[in-house]
């Protein structure tokens, strides 16, 4: 028998106001409607580490062309550290892994993940020239390993650049990923999500030249990792909060845990950043709560999208809103 | 770069100059039996591994969805009290074949009553890809892996897969799946191989009550709203299309069905979209955001030389 359950908020934390009435729905056996998503954490985690290249492209940048050399070193090789492991991310997590390279076959616009890998590769190999380029001191300054030497800052600020350039993609394109689904948690978020991305990727970002850095150096790092924040946190809320019944994911279950883990790391790292910014100590520890935090939020907000996937009720009842016949 | 929303044809859109009408499936779910020859001769012809045999306590459905090793799903729902016209549908289904069906459902103990004493009705419905107009699988797909044929349909290349899963969180109707062992994406291809050659796919042509139809679609179309009407006229006024028009949210669907009750309650989606309709605003959305994030790094750097 198709059973017509109740669906609405249940229980309601503290604080929360009661936005979505109860509405009733009905569905076969309470299975879902949609497929789940086959993605595993190790997508979530390349979301992370995505905004964690994207953000230090731009902190490095910045500090390559306002003679922040340590900030700038600093900035360059977390960006390849994140680069490789997002990298491994995506490629493990294939149902095909050794057809990776199948993503290169065609760019197509109305794919955002073919657009995503143009932008990911063309954004690594950009930053990798960047990185790359910090060995050049270590480098031998005769010979042919010494011309190499002496070209490569250039080429170093040129990917640093052109990486820095593509940042911003970078950092946005897997919001676009996850609201081009069916997923109805994560689609109904598109307006909202790029800015919970972006603002996470700055934070991440400013939050690892912080660590890295000397608090001389740090400056913009900081400003711009207090910024990210601020942005990470508000699109957060919006996205928890105004979106009726599919926000409810978002404050419920794991994904709820995980985003008040965010919002508290967050805010935490935000307020240390701005207090903390004569100590060594307090600024990496503000850094790392940051980037704890922005990892929290990738992962609530991948938890979220499963979660309204599992429901029949978050794809029929706003359905049946649309259609004016609940 | 194909059309993301709107009534069109979907073969002309995708390129083919020359493209033959379009094919697709009508799905009467008013002479559904139940007898699942459907599910088994899809998995026949096309070599589609088994699901797990699970006993799931859903009436007769043990398959449970549509999944990569199940292209054809036959879903079961038990009614009490159904209107007395719905019950002559269903008997005079039953009766186009010979076998006894020992199983339908009563609220009395089996064998008391017969065919005529039932009080308890089963909604019965194949459900299968339903080779959307506008395709999300098909738009979001990465490798190109997934294609539009020049019958307007929606196939999975299997060998270029390498399995991303994009497609399966794209589907409205949670229709694509990904194969556990074989890490690629798997669904129905409307017997690709068989209608190119003439043939009915698997699944109509084994079909022992013309549930299944395959046709030409415009041609299925007449025939649907013809068969609505039939059973209006006969007191089955739940009877309704589904997934049959061009205006809907996914352009229509190359294989539609004919209903006895709200879409939801078979598993459907009551009003799918294809979620890449919203792409262009989704990339604008992106676009301020990443303008933002350049414009905070700019101004974070500009005037503090150390």
């Amino acid at each position: 028998m198709t059973d017509r359950v109740r669906a609405g908020r249940r229980g309601g934390g503290k604080g929360d106001r009661v936005m979505v009435p109860p509405a009733e729905f009905r569905s076969y056996y309470g299975r879902p409607i949609v497929k789940k998503p086959v993605w595993t954490h190790d997508i979530a985690a390349y979301f992370f580490t995505g905004g964690l290249a994207a953000g230090s492209a731009l902190v490095a940048a910045g500090a390559d062309l306002t003679g922040r050399a340590a900030l700038r070193t600093t900035a360059r090789l977390t960006g390849l550290g994140a680069i490789l492991a997002s990298t491994y991310f995506l490629v493990v997590d294939l149902g095909r892994p050794s057809r990776f390279l199948n993503m290169l076959r065609v760019a197509k616009p109305t794919s955002p993940m073919s657009m995503g890998t143009w932008i990911f590769s063309g954004f690594s190999a950009a930053a990798g020239l960047a990185a790359v380029a910090e060995a050049a001191p270590l480098l031998p300054r005769r010979g042919a390993v010494g011309l190499a030497a002496r070209a490569l800052p250039v080429a170093g600020r040129a990917g640093g650049l052109a990486a820095a350039a593509l940042a911003p993609a970078m950092a946005t394109y897997t919001a676009v990923l996850i609201s081009d689904t069916a997923t109805p948690s994560w689609h109904a978020a598109y307006p909202r999500m790029p800015f919970v991305f972006a603002g996470s990727a700055l934070a991440s970002g400013g939050a690892a030249g912080m660590i890295g850095a000397p608090t001389a150096q740090a400056g913009p790092a900081r400003t711009l990792a207090v910024a990210g924040a601020a942005l990470e946190l508000a699109a957060t809320h919006g996205v928890e909060h105004r979106m009726g019944l599919l926000s409810e994911p978002y404050r419920t279950g794991r994904a709820g845990t995980l985003l008040r883990a965010a919002r508290v790391l967050t805010a935490a790292g935000a307020v240390g950043a701005l207090l903390g910014s004569r100590s060594r100590t307090v600024s990496a520890l503000a850094g790392g709560a940051l980037l704890a935090g922005s990892l929290a939020t990738r992962l609530g907000v991948f938890e979220a999208g499963k979660a309204s996937a599992e429901d029949p009720k978050y794809t029929v009842v706003p359905q049946r809103e649309r259609l004016g016949t609940l | 770069m194909n059309s993301l929303f709107g009534p069109i044809d979907p073969a002309k859109d995708a390129g083919y100059t020359d493209a033959p009408p379009r094919m697709g499936f009508f799905t009467d779910t008013s002479v559904c039996i139940g007898c699942k020859a459907c599910e088994v001769a899809c998995k026949e012809w096309n070599a589609v591994p088994d699901d797990g045999f699970d006993l799931l306590g859903m009436s007769y459905d043990n398959t449970g969805g549509l999944s990569a090793n199940s292209w054809r799903h036959v879903a079961f729902i038990e009614q009490a009290a159904p209107s007395p016209a719905a019950m002559d549908v269903l008997r005079e289904a039953e009766a186009t074949v010979s076998t006894q069906f020992l199983g339908m459902p009563s609220s009395t103990l089996p064998g008391t009553e017969g065919r005529e004493g039932r009080d308890l009705r089963w909604l019965m419905m194949s459900n299968v890809c339903k080779h959307c107009t506008h395709a999300g699988c098909l738009d979001v797909c990465p490798t190109g892996s997934l294609f539009r044929t020049e019958y307007g349909t929606v196939v999975v290349q299997e060998d270029i897969c390498n399995g991303c899963g994009y497609c399966v969180a794209a589907c409205p109707y949670g229709v694509i799946d990904r194969r556990e062992d074989d890490g690629r994406a798997w669904k129905c291809t409307l017997c690709y191989d068989r209608i190119g050659e003439g043939m009915t796919p698997a699944c109509a042509q084994a079909c022992p009550t013309q549930s299944i139809q395959y046709g030409e679609l415009d041609e299925l179309r007449e025939r649907a709203a013809q068969r609505v009407e039939v059973l209006h006229q006969r007191g089955v006024t739940e009877a309704k299309l589904y997934g049959h028009d061009p205006d809907d949210g996914v352009g229509g669907d190359g294989a539609f069905f004919l209903l006895l009750d709200e879409p939801e309650v078979y598993g459907l989606p009551p009003d799918p979209v294809v979620t890449t309709r919203d792409l262009p605003s989704m990339w604008k959305h992106a676009g301020v955001a990443a303008l933002g994030m350049a414009a905070a790094a700019v101004v974070a750097f500009l005037g503090r030389r150390p």
